[in-house]
């Protein structure tokens, strides 16, 4: 191997840094729609295969499964400037592909859960992911009251909610401002726990 | 893949048989936001390259996420990370990976986004 091509610095500097923001929810709650509506372009699917081995981990029904399992993820892209790239990955949908969203939530600057879905909520609560929940209101839904979903999701107060339409591109990047902003109250908050602690 | 099947066909190689029945990349940690570019020294695919390793070749020109190139070439991310693991081994690709050590991401980085996202 010769020195050029053991550089990588050289191709490196041009490259740049990636962020993802998650989208999480039930099964056609409107995540892909969100994604689509802010992403430069179409919303893209990736695909992971998986053996029946890895599925079965915490399959309790003692069922034989002898078929590979395909585990689809929607994702759209923003460009932020040259050299910051900020992706957004719709979850997989399924429980039991929890060990998916582990991969997915290691790094993620914070998720937006759709509600409704209890089960995404605890799981960002246990990883102490910060996240805000997204009420899908399109025309002729029922207009929530947000101190009833919080009631009804048992949502911690400090966690914002926020009324939007996932298919209008405005409505969708509010709902990503709202997030990042959220992000950088709580990264505040643990910071001075930390100093709290500290001193 | 062939352009006479339609989507509903399904693929016509078992996508493992593309990597020798490898699972696993040489090395760890091509995250799916890792961004992937074709280095600047790499004019010839080595003569063993299957037509996968040179389709991301070709398609990392432009540096792209490792989810997109799972998605533009169709093949699931497992096998896309043994393929990029053989690019990386010979020197014909380079990374930058995310910043995901950290539990708290980067305020700067925050934001930026944040800003970005105002002006959209």
């Amino acid at each position: 191997m010769d020195s050029r091509r053991s550089d990588p610095s050289r191709g490196a500097a041009a490259m740049p840094l990636a962020v993802k923001i998650l989208v999480a929810g039930g099964f056609g709650v409107g995540k892909t729609t969100l994604v689509g509506a802010v992403s430069e372009i179409k919303p893209l699917r990736t695909e992971e295969q998986l053996t029946d081995r890895s599925v079965g981990i915490d399959d309790t029904s003692g069922v034989e499964r002898k078929t590979t399992t395909t585990v689809a993820m929607d994702f759209g892209r923003i460009t932020i400037r040259d050299g910051l790239v900020l992706y957004l990955f719709g979850t997989p949908g399924q429980d039991r592909f929890w060990f998916m969203w582990d991969e997915l939530a290691l790094g993620a600057l914070g998720a937006v859960v759709l509600a409704d879905s209890f089960p995404s909520i605890d799981y960002f609560e246990r990883r102490r992911l910060p996240f805000i929940v997204g009420v899908n209101c399109f025309d002729g839904a029922i207009q929530y009251d947000t101190e009833e979903i919080r009631a009804a999701l048992d949502l911690d107060p400090r966690v914002p909610i926020i009324l939007c339409d996932v298919r209008r591109r405005e409505s969708g990047k509010q709902v990503l401002i709202a997030l990042v902003e959220h992000v950088l109250s709580v990264m505040a908050e643990r910071q001075r726990q930390a100093g709290a602690v500290i001193h | 893949m062939s352009e006479w099947l339609d989507d509903e066909a399904g693929p016509v190689v078992r996508p493992y048989a593309l990597t020798r029945g490898r699972t696993r990349a040489s090395r760890e940690g091509f995250d799916l936001i890792a961004i992937i570019a074709t280095a600047a020294t790499s004019t010839f695919a080595p003569p063993n390259a299957g037509p996968e390793h040179v389709a991301i070749l070709d398609l990392c020109v432009r540096p792209l996420s490792v989810a997109e190139i799972s998605a533009k070439l169709k093949l699931p991310l497992g096998v896309v990370r043994v393929l990029l693991g053989d690019l990386l081994d010979l020197g014909l690709i380079v990374v930058r990976r995310p910043e995901t050590e950290n539990r708290l991401p980067n305020e700067r980085v925050l934001k930026e986004v944040l800003n970005g996202l105002q002006a959209l």
